[in-house]
């Protein structure tokens, strides 16, 4: 494995080659710096329900079939919930990609080590789970590469990065219904207040 | 609304979801809720699967909604202990209706006493959140309550609660 990546740059490439894709970011450090990698009306950021960022993308990919939709969750957040990815490789939506973002340890409550730190491997276990395109990205060119097939292949895909435990740079607006009325506005499925 | 007290609760279940345009149906296993999955899943009407926990579940018909498609969310009560997190921090925070779907177990000639206490979370978790609550004891009753309690739900952006007692499945009993 090459040295550990800083999640910020991997959500600037990210942000960088994105259209009208949803976005679902999962609680704490990742959607803050999806946040400051620059703030998209189709971003959805999660507060408090830990675990469960790739079950929404889900949600919104089974409910617009014709939209790309991308769900990111950090290690401890998705070991909270590994089940979620055998739904998702048994639903298999062709619209789906999974990023995670890995740094091994719960970086939010202090650092501890998550058992990614002892070798937990989230492509094996996705791999595992029916998720036949789960990839490791290596290094910033190789996420970008890899979201890119991932965008314009059909079927789930998973991509995870081993990244480096660089504090968050930014941070939204603790502020759910504006965040889902706006999103929800971005999916073209509500109107902005008194235009009905 | 369907309303004839001849149909079978469930047949009537199904009909109120339809005519609500309820096409997505997630659920956890429950032998009560039979009826319902079999019908969800025999009706290309319907896109219905199983999510590994009630919680997970509960994530994806918050995610539709989100993306414009109305869900409800099966589970028998026992599972309901696993969904107050997400009730909470998703569904009640971020304005977010949901309609979950409770079979009872714990009551009335439960058998296993692992059921017994957490089925008893349901009515104080629902009235602690504000999230409002219904038991359905009579096939007669069924079509009303599940449909105005969708139609409030998606009104005011809450999520629901209703219980499906044994005095209308007839519940599980003991096969020795």
């Amino acid at each position: 494995m090459s040295a550990r990546l800083r999640r910020i740059d991997l959500m600037r490439r990210l942000v960088a080659t994105l259209g009208d894709e949803a976005v679902i970011g999962g609680i704490g450090n990742t959607n803050f710096d999806l946040f400051a990698a620059g703030h998209r009306k189709q971003n959805f950021y999660m507060l408090g329900s830990m675990g469960l960022a790739f079950p929404i993308a889900l949600g919104v990919a089974l409910a617009q079939p014709q939209r790309r939709v991308i769900g990111i969750d950090g290690d401890g957040s998705l070991l909270m919930n590994l089940g979620c990815l055998a739904t998702i490789g048994m639903v298999a939506p062709a619209n789906l990609t999974l990023l995670v973002m890995d740094n091994s340890s719960y970086q939010i409550t202090g650092g501890q080590p998550s058992a990614s730190a002892s070798g937990a491997d989230f492509v094996a276990l996705a791999r595992g789970a029916g998720i036949a395109r789960s990839s490791w990205a290596d290094d910033e060119d190789a996420f970008a590469r890899l979201v890119r097939e991932a965008l314009d292949a059909d079927g789930p895909a998973l991509i995870a990065a081993k990244i480096d435990g660089s504090a968050a740079v930014g941070q939204p607006d603790r502020d759910p219904p504006q965040i889902r009325d706006r999103f929800m506005q971005a999916m073209g499925v509500r109107q902005e207040f008194g235009s009905r | 609304m369907p309303s004839a007290s001849t149909e079978r609760w469930s047949d009537v279940v199904l009909a109120t979801l339809k005519a609500n345009d309820v096409r997505l149906v997630t659920y956890v296993p429950d032998k009560i809720l039979i009826p319902l999955i079999e019908g969800a899943h025999a009706d290309p009407f319907f896109t219905a699967f199983s999510a590994t926990r009630e919680e997970e579940a509960l994530g994806i018909c918050a995610g539709a909604w989100l993306g414009g498609m109305r869900s409800v969310l099966m589970m028998q009560t026992s599972g309901f202990g696993n969904v107050p997190n997400a009730l909470a921090s998703l569904a009640v925070a971020y304005q977010i209706p949901v309609v979950l779907l409770i079979s009872e177990r714990g009551s009335l000639g439960e058998f296993n006493v692992g059921q017994v206490w957490s089925s008893r979370v349901v009515e104080p978790v629902c009235y602690a959140l504000g999230v409002p609550h219904h038991v359905i004891e009579r096939a007669a009753d069924v079509g009303f309550i599940l449909d105005r309690t969708i139609k409030q739900a998606w009104a005011t952006q809450q999520p629901a609660a209703l219980v499906l007692s044994p005095l209308l499945t007839g519940g599980k009993v003991f096969a020795a």
